[in-house]
């Protein structure tokens, strides 16, 4: 029990470090870092409460693929990182002041709550993890049954995803020298090579 | 103390959600921070709904973690593919610039 605890507050404490250091850092390429060092330590915090699933999930969708997107983008993109710094005190103050309010209301809520004996009866929807099957298998016994039609919709809202981004992101460059092979492979002998009698001593 | 309850993980996705919310209101130029703030409010929303899908011992809050992570990728693709566009329309990415797109 003292390791599980040691253990969550290992990496409950890094991931408040790292989100600190994400939204202050100087460089968006370490908040970046800061950001995928989150990712990890939330995923670990899944393993310890037993969802192993979303933990593997979280490293390779959002470490693998959208922070590393996000790298990407950063390194990409040729910006003054410094003229973005300026004035970012200018809105602290309000932000510290909403910041508050919202840790303060969600500590109430967090204080003050109950469950309802109900809503752990089980109801047929609601599937109770049984105990001889992984994590892993009990979240496939549900999504492909009972979620299917949202598991089909997420893979709808990705394929839209990706269909915008190519085409947002697509564009055509005037003046690019290309390979068009249709008409390489449409070119004949005959409209290409002319036959020419040259007169001797005087080319042509 | 030591006993791990659901307070302990509630109090820590509030707290990353408040980070979120706070990096939202520090870097208001920097449309690529922004747009990493977000990301933290969103895995702070999974930390929640993880947190009671364990402990009412129902999978349905992984389900919907999992819906969470589909629409948050999908977010961050169209988001930064939208930030490119700019960038090459305007050679930079200041929030304040984007008043200037008309049509």
């Amino acid at each position: 029990m003292i390791i599980q605890a040691l253990a969550f507050f290992m990496f409950a404490i890094i991931t408040v470090v790292s989100g600190i250091m994400v939204i202050s850092s100087r460089n968006p390429v370490h908040s970046v870092l800061f950001l995928i060092l989150a990712f990890f330590n939330v995923a670990g915090l899944f393993i310890l409460q037993g969802a192993e699933f979303i933990a593997m999930i979280l490293v390779i969708v959002y470490v693998g693929a959208v922070a590393v997107l996000f790298l990407f983008v950063v390194m990409m993109l040729d910006i003054d990182y410094k003229k973005l710094r300026s004035g970012v005190m200018k809105n602290a103050s309000l932000g510290v002041l909403v910041g508050i309010i919202l840790v303060v209301e969600l500590g109430m809520a967090i204080g003050g709550y109950k469950i309802l004996p109900d809503s752990l009866i089980v109801s047929d929807i609601a599937v109770k993890t049984p105990d001889n099957i992984t994590n892993t298998a009990a979240l496939g016994n549900v999504i492909y049954t009972h979620y299917f039609y949202l598991f089909q919709g997420a893979g709808m809202i990705l394929l839209l995803a990706m269909v915008g981004a190519i085409t947002l992101a697509l564009r055509k460059r005037p003046g690019v020298k290309k390979q068009n092979i249709p008409n390489q492979v449409m070119r004949s002998a005959k409209d290409e090579i002319k036959m020419v009698k040259v007169k001797i001593g005087e080319g042509i | 103390m030591f006993e791990i309850g659901l307070a302990h993980y509630l109090s820590l996705a509030s707290i990353l959600f408040t980070l979120g919310l706070f990096g939202i209101f520090l870097n208001r130029k920097n449309i690529i921070v922004l747009l990493m703030s977000i990301e933290l409010m969103l895995l702070a929303v999974n930390i929640n709904m993880v947190s009671f899908s364990v402990y009412l011992e129902n999978l349905v809050g992984q389900v919907f973690a999992l819906f969470v992570l589909t629409v948050a990728a999908a977010e961050a693709a169209i988001g930064l593919a939208i930030l490119v566009v700019y960038y090459r329309n305007r050679a930079s990415i200041e929030v304040e610039d984007i008043h200037m797109m008309k049509g």
